[in-house]
């Protein structure tokens, strides 16, 4: 597959330009994942308390 | 000649200011409906799928026409590449930070808790941002200037942002109340948004006068068109995940805060049975 | 008036009290430049090329070294309250405080400008420009860290997150204080840098006292 190589070796620049994509990949990648996360935590967190609240039981 | 409106000002003035007048109230009334969690809440949660699929639909695009679909730039090759990622990350790095000192003044003068809650969602954000831009930036620059650093105007400026971003964060978590340290992390995100210009011109005056003289320009005179397309999809794209990240971080303080009172409440209730 | 001198004399007489952590700061100034040529070598050439930055850089430093004195303690005792109840304004109180911060660490670093100046291989020529680039624009540094004060005094051991805030701020006092003294030594027109310099200054002593008051409030209710 002489394109291929060709396409990843990007002109010589492959190290540098290949890099530079994967370092914005993973860390807007990581960020999103923790992002998500956190929220779901907190979501599970939340409806616990909310199960928990003598305002709910009251009712 | 006290019937003069307003101390000599022609009718044009007067009507822009009472114009304006009318548009800080329209604006502050538009604030007071956001001000309500619960509603904003609402108004968000259907709008981050399309902020989620747009921000895929930019960067998935931006990517095919980036690395694949337009041509090597005629003085750097392939490595120009790189800025398709680098250019639009600094772009939302100082986005951010505009966004955050716009939050923090809204969160000061209008004393609006989303404010607060949205530029401390913000920094963490934009901060990655810098970052990337500061690691791609590097990665163009060794195989352009031969050096994985070089002290340039804007790549210092890059820098400082950070230790701007840097510092709001810290400053934020370094209080035993949490409202403490939004409120002084506010006023610390202002005093950086009124001095930023005044570091950035110094920092170009700066590089002016310690300027190398091989240094690469990173911008060309013109820049093909076919270049700018997959620039400007990955901004929108990056543009947009900033915003569907902030909406997601927003969703989760906010849950957070809900926590809080509910933990509160639950412990302040048997309290007052007891008395 | 009668205000700001007030404060200004407690705040001496407070850091008189503690004399040994001033003479601390002063001599920190004094090592770290010996440090200089001692990491860099003695070559006089080179020195005098990084004379100018490296002076203000340290006097830069030095003057964080102090910012934890200036508000943590009064806000620990409890007198910033009586502080504040008794200021005509806020501002006012930032002003005395910076003043006072200034006149332990920024005079005596102009004072010991020909030290320095002399030590890193200025020479002669060089005592009288750097000593008149830190009288401009020290009260700048002073001011800027005072806000930075304000905004961590009630956080436990604050002064270094208060010199990590203040830091990045002074960037234009650092690089234009050390171009005032490097383009008077080229033998160029430097007026224009101490212009500049002296309009940071100003800019400082207009806009910090707010800063300072908002950060006040904002840090304590």
């Amino acid at each position: 597959m002489p394109e291929l190589s060709a396409f990843l070796a990007m002109g010589g620049y492959g190290l540098y330009v290949w890099s530079a994509y994967a370092v914005t990949g993973l860390v807007l990648g990581l960020l999103v994942l923790a992002s998500l996360r956190a929220r779901q935590s907190m979501r599970a967190s939340l409806e616990e308390a909310e199960l928990a609240s003598p305002r709910r039981r009251a009712r | 000649m006290q019937a003069a409106p307003l101390c000599g000002l022609s009718a044009t003035e007067n009507a822009f200011i009472t114009h304006a007048a009318t548009w800080t109230e329209v604006m502050a009334k538009a604030l007071h409906r956001l001000a309500n969690p619960a509603r904003f809440l609402r108004i968000v949660a259907p709008l981050l799928p399309w902020t989620a699929a747009g921000a895929a639909v930019c960067i998935g695009a931006g990517l095919w026409f980036g690395l694949v679909d337009s041509p090597p730039d005629y003085q750097q090759g392939d490595a120009a590449r790189i800025m398709y990622v680098h250019v639009p990350a600094a772009w939302n790095a100082l986005a951010g930070y505009a966004g955050l000192a716009l939050a923090s003044a809204v969160a000061l003068v209008w004393r609006h808790p989303l404010a607060l809650v949205a530029a401390r969602c913000i920094a963490p954000i934009g901060a990655c941002f810098t970052v990337i831009a500061l690691a791609t930036g590097s990665l163009w620059g060794h195989p352009m200037w031969g050096t994985w650093w070089v002290w340039d105007a804007r790549l210092t400026s890059v820098v400082i942002l950070l230790f701007l971003y840097l510092g709001y964060m810290t400053l934020i978590h370094a209080f035993d109340e949490q409202g403490t340290g939004e409120r002084a992390a506010t006023v610390l995100a202002l005093i950086g948004a009124v001095n930023l210009p005044v570091i950035k011109f110094s920092v170009d005056w700066w590089n002016t006068l310690h300027q190398p003289a091989s240094i690469l320009r990173m911008d060309g005179p013109s820049i093909d068109p076919a270049m700018l397309l997959p620039l400007f999809l990955m901004a929108g794209g990056f543009t947009l995940l900033f915003v569907c990240l902030v909406i997601i971080r927003m969703q989760t303080e906010l849950a957070r805060r809900r926590v809080m009172a509910l933990r509160r409440a639950a412990l302040a209730v048997p309290q007052a049975s007891d008395a | 008036m009668t205000f700001l001198r007030t404060v200004v004399e407690r705040e001496l007489r407070l850091y008189l009290r503690g004399i040994v952590d001033l003479i601390g700061v002063w001599m920190f100034f004094g090592i770290a430049i010996a440090m200089l040529p001692l990491s860099i070598g003695p070559d006089p050439e080179i020195l005098s090329r990084i004379a100018p930055g490296a002076a203000w850089a340290i006097a830069l430093l030095a003057s964080m070294l102090s910012l934890e004195r200036v508000f943590a303690p009064d806000q620990r005792d409890g007198s910033l309250d009586l502080l504040m109840l008794h200021a005509p304004s806020t501002p006012l109180l930032i002003l005395a405080k910076s003043l006072a911060h200034w006149l332990v660490t920024g005079l005596p670093f102009v004072l010991l400008a020909p030290l320095a100046a002399i030590a890193l291989g200025m020479d002669v020529q060089g005592v009288w420009p750097l000593a008149c680039a830190l009288l401009v624009g020290t009260p700048a540094l002073s001011l800027i860290g005072t806000v930075g004060s304000a905004l961590t005094a009630p956080v436990r051991r604050g002064g270094i997150l208060a010199a990590l805030i203040v830091l990045p701020q002074t960037i234009p006092v650092l690089i234009f204080g050390t171009a005032a003294v490097s383009e008077t030594l080229k033998g160029r027109d430097s007026g224009p840098y101490f212009s500049v310099l002296g309009a940071f200054t100003l800019a400082a002593v207009a806009l910090a006292p707010y800063a300072g008051s908002a950060a006040l409030r904002a840090v304590r209710n």
